[in-house]
C-alpha cells in the first residue's frame, strides 16, 4: 500500500533520499511482490543519476524468473522510454530474450518495449516481425500488438499490389481464426484499414464481423458495426452481405449500437431496400437523442442524392419527422436537407415547396420561418402554380410575429414582381399589410407597394427585390457614420467594395514588418463564389456570362521585390479575365492608377476588350486590377502574355503618411503568363467511375496511344500528364505505387461548356525508362474527346 | 503509440458519485475536468439497465402477506429495462441492478465499457480507436477480481470499507495506461499477497492471504 501512496505523491528523487534508498534495498528482497513494486515505484520518481545507479538491478529483473518482476521492469521501462531513451535502450539485449519468455504477458510487455526502443530503425521492425509471426505468441494481448505492428509495416513496406499478396497478408488472415475474440476483431480491423484494400482481401474480414453482428455480447456486436460503419464508406459494396443482420440490429437496446446499424444501412442501401428501410427507421427515431437524428438526417440526406427516383418516400419521410417534436438544430438540418434536395432534384421541387408551408403553418422557430420564406420567394414565383403558395404566406402575415410579418412581406412582394397574373392579388394584400402594428411591416409594405406599381423596368425592379447587397456591411456602417447629414444626400455607390483586408494586415504585420518587404499579397477570399460575385460587381465584366473556372494565384514576381503581383485567370464561356492582386511593400511609396498593360502578341486569338485600373495601391494593403480579353466562344484558346505593370508612384513621408502632389509615372516588368489547356478544364470527381464510364457510352469515345519518352519513373510521368490536362483523378488513383511497371490512372472533369469528360489512363515502361500510355477518352461530345487528344499530343 | 491505452478507470455508486478512480491521461487536467467527465459518463450510461441475461434486486411489495419482501429475479432477453428507484412489477422497487455482459457506448471521442452490479457502475474508458475488445477484458478482470476480494458482497458499503483492496486493485491492472494484468484470480492474488503482514495471525487473513503464508513457511522451510 505504501508503494501507490509513494506513486501518488511523487516525489522528485532529490527530495526523498530515505525513501529512495530503502525501496532500492527492497528491490533486491526476497518477496517477489516487494521486488516488482519497488521497481515501479522508483522507476516513477527516478532521475538521471539515480537510473544509472539502479539499471544493473533493473537489467537483471526484465529476465527475472517471476513474471511479475519482469512485467514490472518491462513496463517501467516503457515509460522511462519517454525521459531517458538512451539508458532503456542499452537494454535492448535483456529485452529481447524477455520476448522469448513463456510468461504470457511478460512477452507482451517485452514486445511493446522492444518494439518503442527499435521503432525508427524500419529493417529492424520488420525482423522482429517476420520473426515473431512465425513463432508462437501466448498472449492475446502480446498477438493484438503484433497484428497492429505487422499492419504498420504493411503500411511502410511498397506493397506490391500486382504479383499476389501482401507481405503478411496471409498472418493477419490466419488470426481471423485465432482463439479469443479480441485478436480476431484486431485482426479484421487491421485488414479493413489496409491501404488500398480489395474486395477479395476484405471478404474474409468481413464474414467475420458478420458473425460479431449476431453476438449476444453488446461489446462485440457494437465493434463490428462500427467497423464495418467505416468500411461501407470506401467499398458499400462489400458489405452489402451484412445488411440482414444490420437491419436486425435496428432494434438493439444498445442505441449506439442502432445508429451506426442505421447510418451503415444508409450507405450500402440500394433502390430496392430503401422503401422497407423507410420503415423501419421511422419507428427507430422516436427513440433516439437528437443529436442521432441529425447523423441519422444527414446520411438520408446523401442516400436521397445518390437515388433521387426515391425522392418521393424519403421527402415524405423528411416532413413527418418535421412535424413531430425536436430541438432546433435538429429542425434545422431537416429543413437544409429539404432544401438541398429541392435544389438538387428538380422532379422534388412542387413536393418539398409544400411541405415547408406546412412546416412554416406551426413552427416555433423564427429564424427557421424566415429561411423558408426567403427560399420559398425565390423558388416559388418559378413553379408552375404560384398561387398555390400565396395562400400560406399569407397566413404567415396574419398570425406570426413580427419578424416573419416581415419576411412574408417580402416574400408575397417577390411573388407579385416574378408572376404578373398575381400581381393585382398581391397588390390588394399588400394593401391590407399597411394596417399592421408593426413598423417594419408597415414600412416594407409601403416599399413594396410603390416599388410594384411604378413604372419603372421589369428589369430594374426585379434587381431591387432580388439583387443581393454587394457592399460589405463593413463598409457600408463606415460610410454611414462618416457621413455628415448635408445637402448632398447619402450615395451609396461612393461606398468602397472592396473589404479593407488592412485592419488584420496590421495586426500581425508587426512580427513581419522589420524586413521591409513583406511576402506576396494573399488574393482576396480564394472560393469561386466569391470571385463570381467579385467579377459580377465590376459592370464592365458583368455580363461575360457565368464564371467557368478560376485558376490558383500564379505568382508573376520573385519573393523579395517592390511589388509583389500575382494572378489569377478567369475564363468564361467568351472572355478571359486576369485578377492581378498587387502589394506594394515599399512603405515610402503610394501607387496610383495602377493597370498592367499586356502584350498579346503571342496570342492570337485573344483580343483586349476592357481594363480596369486599381486607384491606389498604399503600403503593405493589396489591390486588384482586372484586364479582360475576347476569345472566340466555346474554343479552348491557349496564349502566351507578357505584362508589366503601370502606375503613378508618389513619394509618401513615412513619419506623416501623406503622399506628395506630384508623381512620377513608373513601369515594372512582370513575368510573362499563360493561358493553357488545362484551364479550361474544371476538375470534379465522380465516387464511382465505372457506373460513370458505362454510362457515358462508347459513341464518343477516342483511344490512341502515345510514347512519352524517357522518365525519372512512373510517378513523375502520371502527375505530368494529371497536370497537363488538368483533371480529377478518381478512386486514389493518382498515386502510383513505387516500383510498379505498369498503373491505371482515372481522371474526370468537366470541360467549358460544361461538358463532362471521363479519362482512363494506362501507363506501362518498357525498356529501362521508357513509358509508353494509352489514354481513352469518353465525353458527351466528339469534339471534346478529340480536344482532350490534342492537348495530350502536343503537350 | 500503438501499444492499447487505458485512459480510465472508474468506479461510481449508484448517484454518480465517486468511489474509486483512476486516470492515465493528461486528457483531464484538472479535478473539475475529472469530476465533470464522471458526470457525463454517468449520466450517459443511467438508462441502461438490466439488459438480456440481467439480474434485477427487486424491492416488492407483496399485497396478499401486506409485507415487504426482497427478491432477485432474472430478467430474460425482450424484457423491459429498468433503473435504480424504478417501479417493476406492479408494487415493486429496483433496488439494484446487475448485468452479465458488460455495455459499451461512445461519447465525446471516448469508448466506454461499463458493467454495473447492485449500487456499484464499473467504467473502463479507451480512446475512440481502442479495440473495444481489450477494454471489455480489463473491465472484467477488474470487475471479477472486485469480486473476489469483496468476497462475493460486492454493494457500496462493502466497497467503502475495503477501499485500501480497491486501490491496490486499481494499480495492480493498469500502470500509466498500459495494462499490466487482465485475470481476476492473478490480479486478486497479487493484492492480496499486498495486504498481507507478514507477522498478522492466520484468523485475519482471507484463505487465498493464509495459502499464500503458508506456501511462503513451506518454501522458507524447503530452503533451509
Amino acid at each position: 500500500m505504501v508503494y501507490v501512496i509513494i506513486k501518488e505523491l511523487s516525489p522528485s528523487a532529490d527530495e526523498v533520499i530515505i525513501v529512495t534508498s530503502s525501496l532500492m534495498k527492497d528491490m533486491t528482497s526476497k518477496t517477489d511482490m516487494y521486488r516488482a513494486n519497488a521497481i515501479r515505484v522508483l522507476c516513477q520518481i527516478t532521475d538521471g543519476t539515480l537510473l544509472t545507479q539502479i539499471e544493473r538491478y533493473l537489467k537483471q529483473a526484465i529476465v527475472d524468473k517471476n513474471p511479475v518482476v519482469a512485467s514490472a521492469a518491462l513496463v517501467s521501462g516503457i515509460h522511462l522510454l519517454q525521459t531517458n531513451p538512451e539508458i532503456v535502450k542499452r537494454w535492448s539485449n535483456e529485452v529481447q530474450e524477455a520476448v522469448q519468455s513463456r510468461a504470457a504477458l511478460v512477452q507482451f510487455h517485452a514486445l511493446a518495449l522492444l518494439h518503442q526502443i527499435r521503432q525508427n530503425d524500419r529493417l529492424a521492425v520488420n525482423k522482429l516481425v517476420s520473426s515473431l509471426t512465425r513463432g508462437s505468441v501466448r498472449s492475446p494481448l502480446a498477438q493484438c500488438l503484433l497484428i497492429r505492428y505487422t499492419s504498420q509495416v504493411i503500411r511502410e513496406s511498397a506493397s506490391n499490389t500486382q504479383t499476389g499478396d501482401r507481405p503478411f497478408y496471409d498472418f493477419l488472415e490466419g488470426c481471423l481464426r485465432h482463439k479469443a475474440e479480441m485478436v480476431i476483431f484486431e485482426a479484421a480491423r487491421a485488414i479493413t484499414e489496409l491501404n488500398g484494400v480489395t474486395s477479395r482481401e476484405l471478404t474474409p474480414a468481413i464474414t467475420v464481423l458478420q458473425l460479431f453482428l449476431s453476438s449476444t455480447k453488446p461489446v462485440l456486436r457494437f465493434a463490428a458495426v462500427r467497423t464495418l460503419n467505416k468500411v461501407a464508406m470506401t467499398h458499400p459494396i462489400a458489405v452489402t452481405n451484412c445488411n440482414i443482420d444490420m437491419e436486425s440490429l435496428i432494434s438493439d437496446q444498445n442505441r449506439s449500437i442502432a445508429t451506426l446499424a442505421i447510418t451503415t444501412l444508409l450507405k450500402t442501401g440500394n433502390e430496392s431496400s430503401v422503401d422497407r428501410l423507410m420503415k423501419q427507421i421511422t419507428t427507430f427515431m422516436s427513440d433516439i437523442a437528437d443529436e442521432f437524428k441529425i447523423v441519422v438526417i444527414e446520411a438520408i440526406r446523401s442516400l436521397c442524392l445518390k437515388f433521387p427516383l426515391k425522392h418521393r418516400s424519403l421527402m415524405n419521410f423528411l416532413s413527418n419527422i418535421l412535424r413531430e417534436e425536436g430541438g432546433f438544430e435538429y429542425k434545422k438540418a431537416i429543413v437544409d436537407s429539404i432544401v438541398i434536395l429541392i435544389r438538387d432534384i428538380p422532379e422534388a421541387k412542387e413536393s418539398g415547396l409544400l411541405h415547408l408551408c406546412e412546416f412554416i403553418e406551426d413552427c416555433e422557430f423564427t429564424y427557421l420561418s424566415t429561411q423558408i420564406l426567403h427560399f420559398l420567394g425565390i423558388e416559388g414565383p418559378k413553379t408552375s402554380d404560384p398561387s398555390k403558395y400565396i395562400r400560406y404566406i399569407y397566413n404567415r402575415v396574419h398570425l406570426e410575429n413580427a419578424t416573419v410579418r416581415a419576411g412574408a412581406v417580402s416574400t408575397l412582394a417577390k411573388f407579385g414582381a416574378m408572376v404578373d397574373s398575381l400581381k393585382p392579388r398581391i397588390f390588394v394584400l399588400l394593401r391590407r399589410c399597411l394596417f399592421d402594428t408593426d413598423d417594419e411591416v408597415r414600412d416594407r409594405a409601403t416599399l413594396y407597394l410603390n416599388t410594384l406599381g411604378a413604372d419603372g423596368t421589369v428589369e430594374d425592379m426585379k434587381e431591387f427585390l432580388f439583387g443581393s447587397l454587394d457592399i460589405p456591411l463593413v463598409n457600408l456602417e463606415r460610410s454611414l457614420k462618416n457621413y455628415e447629414p448635408s445637402e448632398e444626400s447619402f450615395d451609396i455607390n461612393s461606398v468602397p467594395k472592396e473589404v479593407k483586408i488592412q485592419p488584420l494586415a496590421e495586426k500581425k504585420a508587426p512580427g513581419k514588418k522589420p524586413t521591409g518587404l513583406g511576402g506576396p499579397p494573399p488574393s482576396p477570399p480564394s472560393t469561386i463564389d466569391a470571385y463570381e460575385k467579385l467579377l459580377s460587381s465590376i459592370p464592365e465584366f458583368a455580363n461575360f456570362g457565368k464564371l467557368f473556372k478560376s485558376s490558383a494565384p500564379v505568382e508573376l514576381t520573385e519573393a523579395e521585390t517592390e511589388y509583389a503581383v500575382n494572378v489569377v485567370k478567369h475564363i468564361f464561356d467568351g472572355h478571359v479575365v486576369f485578377q492581378y492582386n498587387c502589394t506594394n511593400t515599399i512603405p515610402e511609396q503610394l501607387l496610383e492608377n495602377v493597370t498592367v498593360i499586356v502584350d498579346a502578341s503571342e496570342a492570337e486569338e485573344f483580343a483586349e476588350v476592357a481594363s480596369k485600373p486599381l486607384r491606389s495601391l498604399p503600403y503593405d494593403s493589396p489591390g486588384q486590377t482586372f484586364v479582360a480579353f475576347e476569345k472566340p466562344e466555346g474554343v479552348p484558346a491557349v496564349g502566351k502574355f507578357s505584362n508589366m505593370l503601370r502606375f503613378i508612384v508618389k513619394e509618401v513621408d513615412p513619419s506623416t503618411g501623406e503622399a506628395e502632389d506630384d508623381g512620377v509615372e513608373d513601369e515594372y516588368q512582370l513575368e510573362e503568363l499563360e493561358v493553357v489547356a488545362a484551364d479550361y478544364m474544371l476538375k470534379v470527381g465522380v465516387s464511382n467511375f465505372r457506373n460513370a464510364w458505362e454510362s457515358m457510352g462508347p459513341d464518343c469515345e477516342r483511344v490512341d496511344e502515345y510514347d512519352l519518352g524517357p522518365r525519372e519513373n512512373l510517378a513523375e510521368a502520371v502527375n505530368a500528364v494529371i497536370n497537363l490536362l488538368g483533371m480529377q483523378s478518381c478512386e486514389g488513383t493518382e498515386v502510383v505505387p513505387s516500383n510498379s511497371r505498369s498503373h491505371t490512372c482515372l481522371l474526370s472533369g468537366v470541360y467549358i461548356g460544361n461538358v463532362k469528360v471521363l479519362v482512363r489512363l494506362q501507363f506501362g515502361i518498357d525498356g529501362p525508362k521508357d513509358v509508353a500510355m494509352k489514354l481513352a477518352v469518353r465525353s458527351e461530345d466528339e469534339a471534346v474527346s478529340d480536344a482532350i487528344h490534342e492537348i495530350v499530343a502536343s503537350g | 503509440e500503438l501499444c492499447p491505452l487505458i485512459k480510465n478507470i472508474l468506479l461510481l455508486d449508484s448517484e454518480g458519485k465517486r468511489i474509486a478512480v483512476k486516470y492515465y491521461s493528461d486528457d483531464w487536467p484538472t479535478n473539475s475536468a475529472k469530476e465533470a467527465f464522471e458526470k457525463a459518463v454517468f449520466a450517459k450510461t443511467q438508462k441502461t439497465n438490466a439488459r438480456t441475461d440481467g439480474k434485477i434486486l427487486l424491492l416488492h411489495y407483496d399485497f396478499s402477506v401486506n409485507g415487504r419482501s426482497v427478491s432477485l429475479w432474472e430478467t430474460s432477453s425482450g424484457s423491459v429495462a429498468r433503473g435504480v428507484g424504478e417501479p417493476f412489477n406492479g408494487g415493486g422497487i429496483v433496488l439494484g441492478v446487475s448485468m452479465l455482459d458488460a455495455e459499451i457506448t461512445m461519447f465525446d471521442n471516448y469508448v466506454v465499457v461499463y458493467k454495473f452490479v447492485q449500487d456499484l457502475h464499473f467504467f473502463v474508458t479507451g480512446g475512440e480507436n481502442e479495440n473495444e475488445i481489450i477494454l471489455a477484458a480489463v473491465l472484467q478482470g477488474f470487475f471479477d477480481a472486485v469480486g473476489l476480494l469483496l468476497r462475493g458482497t460486492v454493494d457500496k458499503k462493502e466497497a467503502l470499507e475495503n477501499l485500501d483492496l480497491i486501490l491496490l486493485c486499481l494499480d495492480e491492472i493498469v500502470d500509466g495506461g498500459i495494462i499490466l494484468e487482465t485475470d481476476a484470480n492473478v490480479i486478486a492474488g497479487k493484492v492480496a499477497s499486498h495486504s498481507m503482514d507478514a507477522g498478522a495471525p492466520l484468523s485475519e487473513q482471507t484463505i487465498t492471504q493464509a495459502l499464500a503464508t503458508a506456501r511462503e513457511h513451506l518454501t522458507r522451510s524447503l530452503l533451509k
